[in-house]
């Protein structure tokens, strides 16, 4: 009898403790995510401080990739209504396979859905990256690229744009603030047609902010001088001639026709990119590839050079 | 007897102490791509050892650079994934989830779906109907496998030495 008592005790002091570890378990858990999610404050900091600014911290962190990928489809679709598609798979092959394997070598690396590339078949000096990873090149400015650096050097300038979220940060304020209060409501369920149709308000606003400043206003000229810096770097890491993108402005310069609605009004001028990039970068020069390079980028896009 | 029992009770103790404090060693992400991929070595041309997708959670094993050491799946696979594939919110698959449990905050989480999606992408459409996306699609199928990123490499006498966060 007194043996069995024992026996009960134990099981039960048993159960208490696994309880116990359990409860502890799911305590730190929860605080740890909490920890991971804003720094190093408690949980009950981070609680009373959420409560205080839900309404108005809400930042571009808040948009998932998945987000920025539904935004950059959009974004697509609008430069494909300016511009059309040059159905040439050879190029678009090739412009993949180059573009994708310099994203690799980026510093945001991992999209939701990767990076994709097209050519555009105008004459216009011109290209595009939506915060998707969507990334579009004109015929015009693919004729300013040389060789397969040059070519690498202004695919590289675009990722730039998207690592450095450049589109997503052209959203107004005001059109953020409205999208999260949509998204506020709606908490942990799903969406009812009230607020799918505000929802799509907002997003329509989005886009048009995004066009508005990537097709007709273009970015300030520091977030291009980023880029191109984000360019170089990416071209040191996969062995590419940084050089070349100084090259490349310089055949940009001769073909940029003053008073154009393509580079010519939404980039400083080639000039003024490469004094930025030679202030920057002393020991920058141009160059030829190797013999390889120079016969797969002929092979792949020789033919729209002329 | 008793003797016997107290030891097991010992034992179940201290085993459930140790499972405690490796669980509070534990850091836990969640996979924010379409397909992320777990690779054998901390860079893009590792070899891949396993795919994890959206939402899947990965507990933070190693790490180096811009790159993490994972394991997913209670463990059976593990590799190295970059930081950009992923995020410390919990993505939920669908709204009210279970897996995500009553004590996360809204903005702990992140919900598959919510916001811009492809609902609030077809209702944009709608009223667009100039928009076309055939060409978004089409660009979007155009995926470079690994190998050929590995010829294009090898072929144009480049290197992938200085990665992006690479250590």
């Amino acid at each position: 009898m007194k043996k069995h008592f024992w026996q009960k005790g134990f099981i039960l002091l048993t159960l208490i403790t696994l309880m116990a570890c359990a409860a502890l378990e799911t305590a730190t858990t929860v605080a740890t995510t909490v920890g991971e999610a804003t720094g190093t404050i408690t949980k009950e900091q981070g609680q009373s401080i959420r409560k205080s600014t839900t309404a108005v911290a809400k930042s571009l962190e808040d948009f998932t990739p998945e987000q920025e990928y539904y935004i950059g489809r959009t974004v697509g679709a609008v430069v494909l209504g300016k511009y059309q598609p040059l159905a040439d798979t050879k190029a678009n092959t090739y412009l993949n396979t180059l573009g994708q394997t310099l994203a690799q070598a980026s510093d945001m690396p991992e999209l939701f859905a990767g990076y994709s590339f097209l050519v555009l078949d105008s004459d216009d000096i011109n290209a595009f990256a939506t915060p998707g990873g969507h990334i579009f090149i004109t015929r015009g400015l693919l004729r300013c690229c040389r060789t397969e650096d040059a070519l690498a050097a202004v695919l590289a300038h675009e990722i730039g744009h998207v690592q450095l979220r450049h589109g997503m940060k052209a959203i107004e304020k005001a059109r953020m603030t409205e999208a999260f209060t949509v998204l506020a409501q709606e908490g942990a369920k799903s969406l009812g047609s009230q607020e799918v149709a505000q929802l799509t308000q907002a997003f329509g606003g989005v886009i048009s902010d995004i066009t508005n400043t990537m097709i007709n206003n273009g970015y300030s000229r520091s977030y291009e001088y980023q880029a191109d810096a984000a360019s170089l770097s990416i071209l040191k890491r996969l062995g590419y001639n940084p050089g070349a993108l100084i090259d490349m402005l310089g055949v940009m310069d001769k073909q940029i026709k003053p008073g154009g609605s393509d580079f010519a009004k939404t980039h400083p001028s080639p000039q003024n990119r490469i004094a930025e990039l030679k202030d920057s970068e002393k020991s920058i020069v141009g160059g030829e590839p190797p013999a390889v390079r120079k016969e797969r980028f002929t092979k792949a896009v020789g033919h729209l050079l002329r | 007897m008793l003797r016997y029992t107290s030891m097991v009770v010992c034992l179940i103790l201290l085993g459930s102490l140790l499972f405690g404090a490796t669980a509070v060693a534990q850091r836990t992400m969640s996979v924010q791509v379409k397909e992320g991929q777990l690779r054998a070595t901390p860079s893009h041309l590792g070899k891949i050892v396993a795919r994890a997708t959206y939402g899947s959670q990965v507990i933070i094993l190693e790490e180096r650079g811009a790159w993490k050491r994972v394991s997913l799946g209670s463990g059976k696979k593990q590799g190295w994934m970059h930081n950009t594939a992923l995020t410390n919110k919990r993505i939920a698959l669908k709204a009210g989830q279970s897996n995500v449990g009553t004590s996360v905050t809204r903005d702990e989480i992140a919900l598959a779906g919510k916001g811009f999606n492809e609902e609030v992408e077809a209702q944009y459409r709608k009223s667009n109907k100039n928009l076309d996306y055939t060409w978004i699609n089409k660009m979007e199928a155009s995926k470079v496998t690994q190998e050929q990123m590995e010829d294009f490499i090898s072929g144009g006498r480049l290197t992938l030495g200085g990665e992006g966060g690479r250590p």
